[in-house]
């Protein structure tokens, strides 16, 4: 440790206190083995500096999205916060453009946002605020004056009229990034202080909870989750506690060794191949979580050859259909919503009819190897919850789960009904981030539920 | 010969990589670099077929260590991985000093021969003893490591900080050199905090269209620029799709040199139709490709919706 600078090292423990702040494991290893890798790397090079620290503390893909944004925080704030402390300011802030053609500049930009040429894209962002501010448009609001330089610049992410070279949208974003930068420089300066930080938007973390929040975000947590349900149960067979003994294959076994039997072979255990029914709400109550739910369910129906599914409001609609014959996510819930047929009279959800049709309609197939999945926030409007015939319908099934889309401790408050509901379940679980949804595949592909998974 | 091919900077690293065949982007040079400078494992995750094994080979042909595999799977124990007792030639050699002796004592070996059958004379070495033990520097692919199960992973612990093999007969056996260990996951299952603390990180992703042209180019020079840019551009947007297995650079490269074997001088519908089969391996995937794909080859403004 002593061959780093003094200066450094309490700023990489800083810079790993904000991490951990943001949720990133980092331990004590990991900053010694961040030292020993700075050692390693000339530090003259950031984007050498950044990648070695990245390699040695963010151990995983989420990890290194947080990491990112927290290191060009950090990065950014401490030198602004010393140069402050100091009072070195650059002794003239572009007080005017001296009449900048905003054509040429916009030609320039252009070129170096194509080229990819940081330093340049960052010069020619403080040209543009420069000019920007001569025209009298600034807001003072960081996020909106990025936006309007970049309209008037007529930067568009995608193709750009009249032929110029294309840009795409993160080379965008990153000239983005610079001006949003400068701006905040020169916020500082001006103001004379650091705008306090804010943590990390849960965004990255938490399932969406509106469905204006990006449904991609969804989507590659439901392709990583449609992986390990692929891949799920395997890792178990192999060497398990209860096994049972071949006794056959034993015996074979032992004539290699002249009779003893020195090693014992196992039955090869057979994974569970479950029948699922899924019934998934789709009420305004959980409009927020069914776009989630829905996008689970796409995710089943891959992975599971025998699977029913039924959205409800308040009746039941089979949809098994169209999710076999669309595979796009975005068709199928179009459709779903188009012609899913779901009767909706009120608009609003009735548990107790909801347990009458499903009884009419799957109680005959439903045996000890099928397993029911109710997604759904168990609020009755008020209605009548037949909580009995819900009983009933669980009886038939071998395992029945419930998925609530609220935290446990919305549950049973108003006219949520969670409780009468929960005695007939196997199982229930709240289920509002990718990791309940996690713990909760663990269980119905016949997994253990690891305190760590 | 290993210590001169020490690189002293993730240039330098790179460079090597690349006169192996191996393109390596930044992190992936750096990591590598860190690796073989400070000796810790390194960890490569990413989708399937993204280079992750490739690396490791190429890490070993350019730095002209021996490659040793270990290639996990479900199941996968200790007596596979590290090391076993040979249970028959101990058999045999207690049966043949049981024979010599006097035929009344009984089946009753001798002390000297207790100790004897459990010396490295009758030790198979498994791929992670072999590594450890090698006098000559090596790289270690452990591969696919998240089909194992968790309790491999903590005995692989052991092997990765301390290197070392603790044989409860033998006594612990240390490395005389350190191995250059590679371990690849394609993230099935979350490894454990533990596994993960010990190692650097990489994840790989699929490369850029400019980069995956390189690698294209690399593999099968003779095809005509404009085609493999063509190529590479539908790949990508194949990867776009969701599919239920993305083509991976492996199959970029083999379907370019299908190209070549056909003669194809153009990759239009009819092209791509009869040799889809290269890059899409599921039926369903096939008709989601021909569909989505196939009509917008013959558009005037393919590059514009590839990189858009």
């Amino acid at each position: 440790m002593s061959a780093v600078a003094g200066g450094l090292a309490p700023q990489l423990v800083a810079f790993c206190d904000q991490l951990r702040d943001e949720g990133v494991a980092v331990g004590t290893a990991e900053i010694l083995d961040a030292f020993e890798a700075l050692e390693a790397v000339p530090w003259t090079d950031q984007a050498d500096f950044r990648e070695a620290l990245a390699a040695t503390i963010a151990k995983s893909q989420e990890d290194r999205r947080i990491f990112e944004v927290v290191f060009e925080r950090f990065f950014f704030r401490v030198p602004e916060a010393q140069a402050l402390e100091r009072g070195i300011g650059e002794e003239h802030r572009f007080g005017g453009s001296g009449g900048l053609d905003v054509d040429e500049l916009r030609a320039a930009i252009m070129e170096a946002i194509a080229a990819g040429r940081d330093g340049e894209m960052r010069d020619l962002a403080r040209l543009a605020i420069a000019a920007f501010g001569d025209r009298g448009e600034g807001s003072g609001v960081v996020g909106v004056d990025v936006q309007r330089i970049r309209r008037t610049l007529g930067l568009q992410r995608g193709g750009q009229p009249d032929g110029e070279p294309e840009l795409d949208r993160d080379q965008v974003q990153r000239f983005e990034r610079h001006l949003r930068r400068e701006l905040e420089r020169g916020l500082i300066e001006r103001t004379g202080k650091l705008p306090p930080s804010r943590p990390l938007s849960e965004l990255d973390r938490a399932l969406p909870t509106n469905p204006s929040q990006d449904l991609a975000a969804v989507h590659r947590s439901v392709a990583q989750l449609k992986r390990r349900l692929a891949t799920l149960g395997h890792e178990q067979r192999g060497r398990r506690r209860r096994q049972a003994v071949d006794v056959r294959r034993t015996m074979r076994a032992s004539l290699e060794t002249g009779g003893v039997p020195l090693r014992l072979r196992h039955r090869p255990r057979r994974p569970r191949r479950p029948e699922i029914y899924v019934l998934c709400d789709v009420s305004t109550s959980v409009t927020s979580a069914s776009v989630f739910f829905l996008s689970v369910l796409h995710a089943l129906h891959d992975s599971f050859r025998k699977l029913r599914s039924f959205v409800f409001i308040e009746r039941i609609s089979e949809v098994t259909e169209i999710f076999e014959r669309e595979r796009d996510f975005r068709a199928t819930s179009d459709r779903i919503s188009r012609e899913g047929g779901v009767a909706d009279v009120s608009g609003y959800t009735d548990y107790g009819r909801v347990w009458l049709e499903l009884r009419e309609a799957i109680s005959d197939d439903l045996g000890p190897r099928s397993t029911l999945i109710v997604l759904g926030d168990a609020r009755t409007n008020g209605r009548e919850p037949h909580a009995e015939v819900f009983a009933r319908v669980t009886e038939r099934a071998g395992r029945s789960f419930w998925l609530n889309p609220e935290p446990r401790l919305y549950w049973n408050y108003g006219d949520s009904v969670m409780a009468a509901y929960e005695r007939h379940c196997t199982a229930a679980f709240e289920c509002w981030t990718t990791k309940h949804l996690e713990q909760f595949v663990n269980v119905v592909a016949g997994g253990v539920e690891r305190p760590d998974g | 010969m290993a210590a001169s091919a020490q690189p002293d900077s993730a240039q330098q690293a790179r460079e090597a990589l690349e006169s192996v065949g191996y393109l390596a982007d930044e992190p992936a040079a750096l990591v590598a670099f860190l690796a073989q400078r400070l000796g810790k494992p390194v960890l490569v995750e990413g989708p399937a077929g993204v280079g992750k094994t490739e690396l490791a080979k190429a890490v070993s042909r350019a730095t002209g260590r021996k490659l040793i595999r270990l290639q996990c799977y479900e199941g996968l124990d200790e007596a596979k991985a590290l090391y076993e007792w040979n249970y028959r030639k101990q058999l045999l050699r207690i049966q043949a000093s049981a024979d010599g002796s006097d035929p009344g004592a009984g089946p009753v070996a001798s002390e000297g021969s207790w100790d004897e059958i459990f010396s490295e004379e009758f030790l198979l070495t498994r791929p992670l003893l072999e590594a450890i033990s090698s006098p000559d520097p090596v790289v270690l692919l452990i591969d696919e490591i998240d089909k194992t199960d968790q309790e491999f992973e903590a005995m692989l612990l052991e092997v990765l900080s301390d290197f070392q093999i603790s044989i409860p007969e033998l006594g612990v056996i240390e490395a005389r050199t350190r191995p250059v260990v590679v371990l690849t996951s394609n993230n099935t299952r979350e490894l454990t905090e533990a596994l993960k603390r010990r190692c650097l990180y990489l994840w790989l992703d699929y490369p850029s269209v400019e980069r995956e042209m390189e690698i294209v180019r690399l593999h099968a020079p003779e095809l005509d620029d404009q085609l493999a840019r063509r190529l590479v551009e539908i790949v990508h947007m194949v990867r776009q799709l969701d599919l239920k297995k993305p083509p991976s650079i492996a199959e970029s490269i083999d379907w370019a040199r299908a190209l070549l074997l056909l003669g194809a001088d153009q990759l239009d519908s009819s092209v791509l139709e009869r040799t889809m089969s290269i890059i899409v391996k599921h039926r369903t995937d096939i008709d989601l490709v021909a569909e989505r794909v196939g009509v917008r080859l013959d558009g005037p403004d393919l590059g514009a919706e590839a990189t858009g």
